[in-house]
């Protein structure tokens, strides 16, 4: 496995089958009523937040303190930038205070590739700006696999705001290498600009017609569409895209009734998901939140606890 | 070619050189004037500079460069900007207006020309702004900075579009009394705002950079074209990046519409494809395209519909390229590696000769600049502002080696072909042996100091 965890493209499947297969383990720790490992003892992580997140902030906090890793929230909201401060100084200083693992989110595309270029610690991405997102990625997999056993030939349809989503971006590798076949819908205005090459060379495929592609879904994954979109114009109210592209009561009738239902939250009930499709027996979205814990476990366990604390 | 004590000879001679890389002959530079071009014996107190096998350029002159003086002295200044340039290749340079404060009143103008007369190794002519702070709203002192001893012909918000057709329109009809230019940075505001950062395309889509869509320029060029036409006035329109501003320029030109055009070198030579690695020393604003429309700015060169090369060196301090790509400044080291990159490109790789390179980088620059002795002929009675080439030279770009206070060079590591082995600046040598060549400022000598030696020499 490589040193760090930025894109889904570090990892193979050898490696994605090897973290799923430790976060089965760790899920079990989950359920025991004394749930320490002593894996990353004496280790000290970071989660440098540079947005606002809750659950996946808590999620790698549980995950490391679980492991007995010494676990140390900064948040440091606002672009460095705005404050005069570079952010390679800004890592460097909170690296220099002894750090092994710096978990990062920052709002800024390739901004953890970056760090991982300036500082000695193990970095794992815990999303970067528009582009990935690969923990949430891999506890989507994780979490899919368990309902539905192997993703090979399997179909995935992601709905939502392709263009901003980092969720999109690390999902659509990681399934793909997994060997699932991928739709992903959106009006043309939210879908990025050049997926048609994109989806050429990545095996998948584009469609703006939800109801022609629901039928046939394996699994669905719904994403969050932030309502400032609207403001840039990339579609005219909440209403037009309920109707277009959220997961209505109607739509749920045309979906498979063992269909896993994914979000990865915070939902926008009534947006692109209706309450009873959130609330649906077949939804998931709890199930990932589980899931979270145990595969970042995973991450950190497999990134963190074979290095050298010494160099 | 001799060292040079602390007093500079009056009389140079450059010996073999290639003209325009075609004739043989020797140049007899005297009082900051080319005396004799032929085959000219050197008179016993003449500095000889060895020039056999090196092709030579009438200095070239650089219609686009940030020197950060005022405001960004960390970065660049006047003089060590200056520096870059003369080793460059460049003996003249415009400095464009977004300082801090900007260079909107004439004031702010002939403090920029004093620092370059100070620094003395280019000509440096300040860039005025269009609008006042480049704000994009009201006209800053056009007439003022004309009138001023900087005597400022070329105008631009660059760095911002004058987005407002309105205030465009305004500003082509005013500069028309004193023959003045707007230089467009043209960038739709709309449809590329100011956090776009990466050519739109499937990269931008995969990466999740915000993306600048090559229409955001094109809209403006189109626009700009049909204002020159309506006004009569000229514009130019800087650091062309796309395919379809080219298709644009070719028909205001096909229409005889008073429209001109520059190119930077690292548009010419490097690709969208560099930002995968989301490093910020390839963040510039346009940003770098795909190769289809590098291949057609190459052909635009070529074939004229680009009138000129200009780098649009922009140096940066370190710790503002030390951010998250989108937050990362904007812009790359030009001066020093242009003249290499053109050749590489243009010569070695292209259909230029180095009549062409002349052209583009000397002879039409100083005529949309306005400036009178400079990009003159290799010929007896002009200005001896020289550039000499060694063009079979090949040079691998070490950024630690730079004259430039900044360190964004794009090029670090590359080899190119062709390197700049002397510049005389009106007859006084700046580089010599590719190296810079500042005497004792209490020596120094008075003819680069002249800028008006040009003019008298035209009458």
């Amino acid at each position: 496995m490589r040193r760090h965890l930025l894109s889904i493209d570090d990892l193979t499947v050898d490696d994605i089958d090897t973290l799923f297969d430790t976060a089965a383990e760790m899920h079990d720790v989950q359920n025991r009523q004394v749930k320490k490992l002593p894996a990353l003892r004496g280790r000290t992580v970071i989660n440098l937040f540079f947005e606002d997140s809750t659950r996946t902030r808590s999620s790698f906090e549980i995950a490391g303190k679980w492991l007995s890793a010494d676990v140390i929230n900064i948040s440091a909201k606002g672009s460095s930038a705005s404050k005069g401060e570079s952010l390679r100084d800004t890592v460097l200083t909170v690296c220099a205070m002894g750090v092994d693992g710096l978990v990062i989110r920052h709002g800024a595309s390739g901004a953890a590739k970056q760090v991982s270029e300036w500082v000695d610690a193990v970095v794992i991405n815990a999303g970067d700006g528009m582009h990935e997102h690969p923990t949430q990625a891999l506890l989507d997999a994780y979490t899919l696999q368990r309902k539905l056993g192997p993703l090979e030939g399997r179909h995935v349809v992601i709905v939502g705001d392709l263009t901003h989503s980092r969720v999109f971006r690390s999902n659509v590798l990681s399934l793909r290498k997994l060997g699932a076949s991928v739709t992903v819908v959106a009006p043309p205005t939210l879908m990025p600009s050049g997926i048609d090459g994109w989806s050429k060379d990545g095996g998948f495929t584009t469609s703006y017609d939800l109801d022609a592609v629901l039928p046939d879904a394996d699994a669905v994954m719904m994403l969050r569409v932030q309502r400032e979109r609207m403001s840039g114009g990339y579609f005219p109210s909440a209403r037009e895209y309920t109707v277009g592209y959220g997961l209505t009561r109607d739509r749920l009738a045309l979906l498979k009734p063992d269909a896993p239902i994914c979000h990865p939250g915070p939902m926008n009930r009534g947006l692109e998901i209706a309450a009873d499709a959130a609330d649906a027996a077949q939804s998931v979205v709890l199930d990932q939140v589980s899931a979270g814990v145990a595969v970042r476990m995973s991450v950190l366990y497999h990134l963190m606890a074979g290095e050298d604390s010494s160099e | 070619m001799t060292v040079l004590t602390q007093t500079v000879p009056k009389t140079v001679i450059v010996k073999g050189a290639l003209l325009y890389g075609e004739k043989q002959a020797d140049l007899l530079v005297e009082d900051g004037l080319i005396r004799e071009v032929g085959e000219v014996s050197a008179p016993k107190d003449a500095q000889v500079i060895d020039a056999d096998g090196l092709v030579a350029l009438p200095g070239l002159v650089d219609l686009h460069t940030h020197l950060r003086e005022p405001g960004r002295e960390d970065a660049e200044t006047v003089l060590t900007g200056s520096r870059a340039a003369a080793v460059g290749g460049f003996t003249a340079v415009l400095a464009m207006a977004n300082t801090n404060p900007v260079t909107d009143t004439g004031e702010a103008a002939e403090r920029v020309w004093d620092l370059g007369r100070t620094a003395g190794l280019v000509d440096v002519h300040p860039v005025g702004a269009v609008t006042r702070g480049l704000a994009g709203e009201e006209l800053a002192e056009l007439g003022l900075m004309a009138r001023s001893r900087a005597k400022v012909r070329v105008f631009s918000d660059d760095g911002k579009c004058v987005g407002n057709a309105r205030v465009m329109r305004r500003a082509l009809e005013y500069i028309r009394s004193f023959g003045g230019v707007i230089s467009q940075h043209a960038q739709d505001p709309d449809l590329a705002g100011a956090t776009s950062c990466c050519h739109e395309g499937e990269l931008s889509g995969r990466l999740g950079l915000p993306g600048w869509p090559g229409v955001a320029e094109e809209v403006i060029v189109a626009r700009d074209v049909m204002l020159a036409r309506h006004t009569g006035s000229r514009v130019h329109i800087a650091h062309v990046s796309t395919a379809g501003s080219v298709e644009v320029l070719r028909w205001a030109k096909s229409q005889g519409i008073a429209v001109t055009a520059e190119v930077t070198p690292h548009h010419l030579l490097l690709t969208t494809d560099l930002l995968a690695g989301y490093d910020p020393t390839y963040k510039v604003n346009p940003p770098l395209r795909p190769a289809e429309d590098v291949e057609a700015l190459r052909a635009a060169l070529a074939d004229g519909t680009i009138d000129a090369v200009a780098t649009d060196h922009a140096p940066h301090a370190r710790h503002d390229k030390e951010h998250a790509f989108v937050d990362a400044a904007f812009g790359m080291l030009g001066l020093e590696t242009a003249l290499s990159v053109v050749s590489t490109v243009m010569v070695e790789n292209g259909p230029m000769s180095w009549m062409d390179v002349a052209r583009v980088m000397s002879a039409n620059p100083a005529r949309i600049a306005g400036l009178d002795g400079q990009g003159r002929g290799l010929e007896a009675g002009e200005p001896a502002n020289l550039t000499l080439v060694d063009p079979t030279a090949s040079v691998t770009v070490d950024r630690a080696a730079s004259v430039s206070l900044s360190r964004n060079n794009p090029y670090h590591g590359r080899t190119l072909t062709g390197a700049v082995r002397a510049t005389l600046l009106r007859g006084t040598p700046t580089v010599l042996e590719g190296t810079l060549h500042e005497d004792d400022p209490d020596h120094r000598s008075d003819q680069r100091h002249r800028p008006g030696v040009g003019q008298a020499a035209r009458s």
